[in-house]
């Protein structure tokens, strides 16, 4: 079976800048997967070309094993984007703009579906109602409808939780992984690290044009970042505890690895006569992944 | 051709009717008020090939119309979309160079045989008019509208902003539509601009179209298909070639 998404070696440069430099990635049949990067790191220039948006300058890419150039009908007929800016056509209405769309991509009847994804994003009342007159939130939903009427097998979406609302992020979600359950290769950028995190199974971090990162949340979440006792005591800790921990405004953060470690580490600080104020324990989180991930690039790179 | 271009066929058709009132009647109306004005200034003093000048300006004014409407359909049709962004919906599916070109083409055409329909019917009532070889007057409405719109599908896509497709419609179409012979016959200019109006092509689209209607006209219609019929064919080669290579599409 061949790869959801194929990319090797694509390099795309606008002027003197290197949008992508080179960059490989698989993304297998129905993976929920996740492409972070800071802004200008080359996410939307690498979908853009997956999409036959914009061409790459050497490499190849395909989608479902059709090759985006060579064979771009089949590569888009099985490719749903969902652009990061709130694009729409203001002379129709919320159901025009779906039947029109259906249409590129070759489907005359298609009223079933449409209903089906109208209901499924909370548009069926809008469904008549013109474009024009859809808030942002409105608007961002029919962007989705619009890259879901040809069924397609792979879907991407570019930041689409930018500036929505929460309630509009859960039935998108809920809705996004129904398509994964039900077979979809799911593509996704987001600034959302956490929503990366709780969705994706994959996730590649991207940084000027090429790929830093690459690897199943978990291992990223267990290679980056650890769990951390924090606690605050109004008492002089003991210096061979607190060794390896940081301090700030008062709150003493250590790393650790298992749970079965925090016992034995309170039951020393209550030995040494520390009284705890306050103590939370936090997860890994994919943000420092993310910190981290970065700022060792952007070391090496000083280096 | 698929069904891809059948619906974008369909939606640039919706697109222009939808706001019918800016795309259709008001060039009509304008139209009628060049012919209100410019027949009750010369109708009493010129004739031009044996007819009155009323009648023979409704022609020019008909096909005028025809080619800058099909100018403007896909020319604002595409900047609109490249400026709102929304031009993402017809390249993202699998719809081909040709398919692209062909309707926005033709969606022009039609818009173009709207609006001199349109003309011809508001204006038909000031004068006689006749229909002396009607295949010419279709044959040259179709090609001048062809033409314009392929010039359409060049500047909506080469400009990046609207006053970028200002200029283009304001220092090339108008001076060349108005220069065309749509008001006089060029054999009543001196003989530096009549050389000039020679190498116009929209002066064969209008006199070529003018003769369907009165079988007369400044120049053989065999010569202004010739000249009409190679611009359809550079125009339309070059833009297949534009929209083949992705200039400015798809960077």
């Amino acid at each position: 079976m061949s790869a959801a998404i194929r990319i090797q070696q694509v390099s795309k440069c606008f002027g003197s800048t290197k949008a992508l430099d080179k960059v490989d990635l698989e993304v297998e049949p129905g993976e929920f997967f996740g492409l972070l990067g800071p802004n200008g790191a080359g996410k939307t220039t690498l979908i853009s070309a997956l999409a036959g948006l914009v061409r790459a300058d050497s490499g190849s890419l395909s989608v479902m094993g059709h090759d985006v150039q060579s064979d771009y009908r089949a590569a888009r007929r099985h490719l749903g984007v969902v652009p990061q800016e709130l694009v729409f056509d203001p002379f129709f209405t919320v159901r025009e703009s779906l039947k029109i769309q259906s249409g590129y991509f070759g489907i005359g009847d298609n009223d079933r579906w449409i209903d089906e994804i109208l209901e499924n994003l909370g548009l069926t009342s809008k469904a008549n109602a013109n474009m024009r007159m859809l808030s942002g939130g409105m608007k961002r939903r029919v962007l989705v409808a619009q890259a879901l009427v040809h069924r397609p097998p792979v879907i991407v979406l570019d930041e689409p939780t930018a500036g929505v609302d929460v309630e509009l992020r859960q039935t998108l979600w809920a809705f996004i992984r129904r398509l994964n359950e039900a077979g979809h290769t799911i593509v996704l950028t987001t600034h959302y690290l956490e929503e990366a995190e709780s969705l994706c199974g994959r996730i590649a971090m991207l940084q000027s044009g090429r790929i830093v990162a690459l690897d199943t949340t978990a291992r990223l979440l267990r290679r980056f970042s650890t769990h951390t006792l924090r606690l605050r005591s109004r008492d002089e800790m003991p210096a061979d505890l607190v060794r390896g921990a940081a301090q700030s405004g008062g709150w003493w953060s250590m790393p650790f690895d298992a749970f079965d470690e925090v016992e034995p580490l309170l039951a020393r600080i209550r030995a040494a006569g520390c009284r705890i104020d306050d103590l939370e324990i936090g997860k890994p989180d994919l943000e420092e992944v993310f910190i981290r991930v970065m700022q060792g690039q952007a070391e090496a790179s000083v280096n | 051709m698929g069904h891809g271009f059948s619906t974008l066929l369909y939606k640039e058709v919706l697109r222009f009717w939808k706001v019918g009132s800016q795309t259709v009647a008001a060039p009509v109306l304008t139209s009628l008020l060049y012919l209100l004005i410019f027949s009750h200034v010369l109708e009493a003093h010129v004739k031009v090939h044996g007819v009155s000048y009323t009648a023979f300006l409704v022609p020019g004014l008909v096909m005028m119309s025809v080619l800058q409407n099909a100018f403007a359909n896909s020319s604002s049709s595409l900047i609109q979309s490249k400026v709102t962004g929304n031009i993402v919906f017809v390249l993202l599916p699998p719809i081909s160079y040709l398919e692209f070109f062909l309707a926005y083409v033709l969606a022009s055409v039609v818009r173009g045989l709207v609006v001199g329909a349109g003309v011809l019917l508001a204006t038909f009532w000031f004068a006689p008019l006749t229909f002396v070889e009607p295949v010419w007057i279709l044959v040259f409405a179709l090609m001048g509208g062809t033409i314009l719109g392929s010039l359409g599908v060049i500047a909506g896509i080469w400009a990046e902003k609207f006053d970028q497709l200002a200029a283009f419609q304001n220092f090339l179409i108008m001076p060349l539509t108005f220069l065309s012979g749509v008001f006089y016959s060029i054999n009543s200019l001196p003989p530096f601009w009549q050389q000039v109006s020679h190498w116009n092509p929209v002066f064969y689209m209008i006199d070529g179209f003018r003769h369907g209607f009165f079988g007369v006209s400044d120049a053989s219609p065999w010569l202004s298909l010739s000249v009409v019929g190679g611009c359809l064919v550079l125009l339309t080669l070059f833009t297949l070639n534009l929209l083949k290579r992705g200039y400015k599409l798809r960077a």
